[in-house]
């Protein structure tokens, strides 16, 4: 009996492994004085990150390289460990439990993390010396010993586990062969095809294999010799790894009178039948599936760990899963359903002599499933098509060749991470090599996107190199991850999604933030700065005239009306309509320049003048003589309708065909100050030369003899995306009304901080002109509800603040002495 | 040490935050939602940002160059950041704030 201080309740977990840890781990942040915990395990070890074995069995690791808790750091949070001793009985009457020394721990709250057992095939000899399995660092240290002392070696099970045995045998110098009982190896997660690749891949690299083949025997008296297929033939064996697969390890729960199918069972909160014990991992049966993969453990944990902490807002509702995983060096991904069948199509794309073989199921216009071989960059954008269900129709053409091809330029051909020096740059916004990520990962043990991100801020700014971190963490956590959260939310101080919040603010009619965090159950007290500005848009844009703005659920630049200089100063871009000046214009911004010794003067890419290094204090003053001018905001620091950009059309030029200046004029009177998800820009080009770069706007208008062409989703910043045509209009009048109604869409739909681009490869060109061209009706009512909001949104902000509106916000505080203080 | 006076607590925008120059040093002032006051100094141990502009939400503050969330009780950046700028004793006292500085600091101010 261990001795436990009173008052705290009693937490045991039986398992010791990489599941029922996080569990432990996640619990200890949320509550770290609720519980007494101890923890059993029938290694004796700490807790070590079972992915990594293969790469110690190839000797590219040590055991303590791949230890995630040491013995040390459950002495450090007061963590009873009984590591080697197994737990062989559960009292459920008298809440205890029972291990093998004897030793028996009360428990107010048990959670079961057995995992799984390796499966042995009932062959005749399977007990023999020389047949071992692969499960833990035991099975590692019988390979290690006999690759030293013997030569030939043959596993059985030409899947994930199994070909990663037969890679670390051979390193260790042992002569390999492979037996599979069907033709293709890694059926699970391959197809034909894509195994077949793999398999002469492996070939070049040594390994032999036999398949299909079904083992008979394994022959040997004192020890292996040889294993017998069911044909009669036979190969030489010193080795016999059992590699055919895993199964739930329920026993002690079945023996304890608790319901188990294939696992034990759970409902969504990770409670069995019991509901005092929770179970976790690979040994859980939740809604009929058991996982192997690790992000779905982690999100069990997680669910576990929230229950036991008595916060009761998680819920597991099962995971879709990927497998990305490096085998020898070759990369695959594989995700989802895809081995076809009645009324599903393949997209199929082969390159036998570069090793690449992409396939893609696709089921009523949406992918069901993905496998990648050689090439596995666009995986994670696979995933997130299947498990989104976008409809691919609009990029159907290109799907196969990657992200790449429908705009994204940021990662395209950097596919060979793994080929990179580790002081090749990654991310590129905050300067993190791959290194410095690869070191965060096994130091830190970090698992998914957001911890890499978090701690290395890689991908975390533009996030074009998400797709390289994720492959990074891939290959360095060995093989078997992958990430499927169900859903996203807006931020971690809320489990709603961007859309439920929204859906939410209408349908209860939410106008204030403050409301919208209490209905919504917010879990912080005023939220962050990631769910409150997004928060205080989404409200401004429901209820026009009607929501009060929230000044300090604004961005500084928002707030100060100035995009804040990494300095701490400002920039001011006053707005010229359309990109067009005049003598007397220049004039008035060429004295605020030299009357308030502003150190830079820049053209934007906008077509608009830029006043850089302005002290904060001085922008009302600046704002009141650029509006005595005539000047209003440009907006260039806003989520707002930046700038129209234009050529100089049929005016003076002799390819003009429409009046393409005066047009963008019209369309920056009408959509000025208007505020969006993110930053808006438009352009209008007098003729398709397209002098305006119109297509690779949010809008662009190309002009033509007949008419005006509108292109919309284009984006020129960190991924270059040329527009999509949109369609073709023949009046100025209808420009405005469907530019309006675009916009207005947008605003409605997109998630804060999405573009254009993103959101309409999100959601489908199809829904945008179903939406925007062919539904009049619906067009018109967006159109007006654009007007609408307009009416509240055209009060120029910098004149009100020259006039002393919100003056605290640009004067500083002033000290004065107060000695009767003296403390 | 000695105090200042700032000027009245409702000088200071509720969730928000407003900056003292003493001398050389800008100090940032913090109001949170249920009323506490905080002061900093307003520079964010990561590259320096003015925190006086960032976004407050609970009793912290979000530095509006790269977003390092600062603990206002502490000065220290939370997450898995590691920093920490100075804290200075800031309190109301009728209605008023009194900031607590260093003596040499406001010596070199005046």
């Amino acid at each position: 009996m261990s001795m436990q201080p009173k008052g705290r309740r009693k937490l045991v977990l039986v398992g010791n492994g990489m599941a029922g840890m996080r569990a432990i781990e996640e619990l200890l942040r949320l509550v770290p004085e609720l519980y007494d915990i101890t923890v059993f395990g029938s290694e004796p070890h700490g807790n070590y990150n079972r992915i990594l074995l293969s790469p110690v069995l190839a000797a590219e690791k040590t055991v303590a390289d791949i230890m995630l808790n040491t013995r040390e750091w459950y002495a450090e949070n007061g963590i009873t460990l009984h590591a080697g001793d197994e737990v062989v009985r559960i009292d459920r009457v008298r809440r205890r439990v029972v291990a093998r020394s004897g030793l028996e721990v009360p428990y107010d709250r048990l959670i079961l993390a057995t995992g799984s057992n390796p499966i042995v095939l009932p062959l005749p000899g399977k007990d023999l010396p020389g047949v071992v399995s692969y499960r833990d660092i035991a099975d590692v240290d019988r390979m290690v010993a006999a690759s030293r002392e013997f030569k030939h070696a043959v596993v059985i099970g030409g899947g994930l586990l199994g070909l990663e045995a037969a890679y670390g045998l051979q390193k260790r110098g042992m002569n390999v062969t492979v037996v599979h009982l069907v033709a293709t190896l890694m059926e699970r997660q391959l197809d034909a095809s894509a195994g077949a690749l793999l398999k002469r891949s492996l070939e070049e690299r040594g390994l032999k294999f036999v398949m299909p083949a079904q083992t008979a025997a394994i022959l040997g008296e004192d020890r292996v010799r040889g294993v017998k297929f069911a044909d009669g033939t036979e190969v030489p064996a010193d080795l016999v790894v059992m590699a055919v697969g895993i199964r739930p390890n329920a026993a002690l729960a079945k023996a304890s009178g608790i319901a188990c199918e294939r696992g034990v069972l759970v409902n969504d909160t990770m409670q069995t039948y019991d509901p005092r014990i929770y179970a976790v991992g690979e040994c859980v049966q939740h809604r009929g599936a058991c996982y192997g993969l690790v992000a779905p453990l982690f999100e069990q944990a997680k669910v576990v760990a929230n229950h036991l902490a008595e916060f009761g807002i998680g819920r597991y509702a099962g995971s879709q899963t990927s497998t990305k995983l490096k085998v020898t060096g070759i990369d695959l991904f594989s995700a989802g359903d895809f081995g076809g069948g009645a009324g599903t199509e393949e997209l199929v794309f082969k390159d036998a002599a570069r090793g690449v073989y992409k396939k893609i199921v696709v089921q009523g216009n949406k992918i069901k499933g993905a496998v990648l071989y050689g090439d596995t960059v666009d995986g994670a954008w696979y995933f997130q098509l299947m498990r989104d269900g976008t409809a691919i129709s609009d990029f159907r053409e290109n799907v196969l060749f990657g992200q790449a091809h429908i705009g994204d330029s940021g990662t395209a051909g950097a596919d060979a991470v793994t080929l990179l020096a580790d002081t090749a740059e990654i991310c590129g916004c905050n300067g993190v090599c791959k290194g410095d990520i690869v070191k965060a990962i096994t130091k830190k043990s970090l698992f998914t996107l957001d911890e890499v991100r978090a701690h290395t801020k890689a991908s975390s700014s533009c996030g074009s190199c998400t797709g390289l971190v994720e492959q990074l963490l891939a290959n360095t956590l060995g093989g078997d991850y992958s990430e499927a959260p169900a859903k996203k939310p807006m931020c971690p101080c809320t489990i709603y999604t961007h859309e439920e919040v929204r859906a939410a603010i209408v349908r209860e009619k939410l106008k204030s933030i403050p409301t919208v965090m209490q209905f919504l159950e917010w879990k912080t007290p005023d939220g962050c700065h990631k769910c409150r500005p997004g928060l205080n848009f989404y409200l401004l844009c429901a209820w026009p005239g009607e929501y009060q703005d929230d000044k300090q659920s604004r961005f500084i630049n928002e707030r100060a009306h100035g995009n804040i200089q990494r300095d701490g100063t400002y920039s001011v871009v006053p707005r010229m309509w359309g990109g067009v000046t005049s003598a007397k214009e220049l004039r008035a911004i060429a004295d605020v320049a030299e009357k308030y010794a502003v150190p830079t003067v820049k053209v934007t890419g906008g077509q608009r003048i830029d006043l850089l290094g302005v002290k904060k204090e001085d922008l009302p003053n600046v704002w009141r003589d650029l509006s005595a001018a005539g000047f209003v905001s440009g907006h260039a620091y806003g989520k707002a309708l930046r700038t129209v950009k234009t050529c100089v059309g049929k005016e003076w030029c002799r390819f003009g065909t429409q009046d393409s200046t005066g047009l963008g004029i019209k369309m920056e009177r009408v959509t000025w100050g208007s505020w969006h998800p993110h930053k808006v820009k438009l352009a209008v080009s007098g003729c398709p030369r397209n002098c305006a770069e119109a297509t690779i706007k949010d809008l662009g208008v190309v002009c033509v003899d007949s008419g005006y062409e509108l292109h919309v989703g284009g984006n020129g910043g960190i991924k270059i995306r040329a527009t999509d045509f949109l369609c073709k209009v023949a009046t100025e009048e209808e420009v405005i009304e469907y530019c309006c109604a675009y916009l207005q869409l947008y605003r409605e739909e997109a998630r804060y901080l999405e573009r254009t681009a993103p959101w309409i490869e999100r959601v489908g060109l199809s829904h945008v002109r179903e939406r925007v061209v062919d539904d009049a009706k619906g067009r018109k009512a967006l159109y007006e509800r654009f007007l609408e909001s307009q009416k509240y949104s055209q009060t120029d902000p910098w004149a009100e603040r020259a006039a002393g509106v919100q003056a605290e916000e640009f004067t500083p505080l002033r000290a004065q002495s107060r000695p009767e203080l003296v403390s | 040490m000695s105090w200042v006076d700032l000027g009245p607590l409702s000088a200071l925008p509720e969730r928000g935050a407003r900056c003292v120059r003493v001398g050389e040093v800008a100090i940032a002032v913090f109001r949170t939602s249920t009323g506490e006051v905080f002061a900093l100094r307003d520079q964010c141990p990561h590259r320096g940002g003015p925190l006086s502009q960032g976004i407050v939400h609970g009793t912290r503050v979000t530095c509006p160059l790269h977003d390092w969330v600062i603990d206002l009780k502490t000065g220290r950046a939370t997450g898995v950041d590691e920093g920490s700028t100075a804290t200075y004793t800031v309190r109301v006292v009728e209605g008023r704030i009194a900031l607590e500085l260093p003596a040499e600091t406001l010596a070199k101010a005046s």
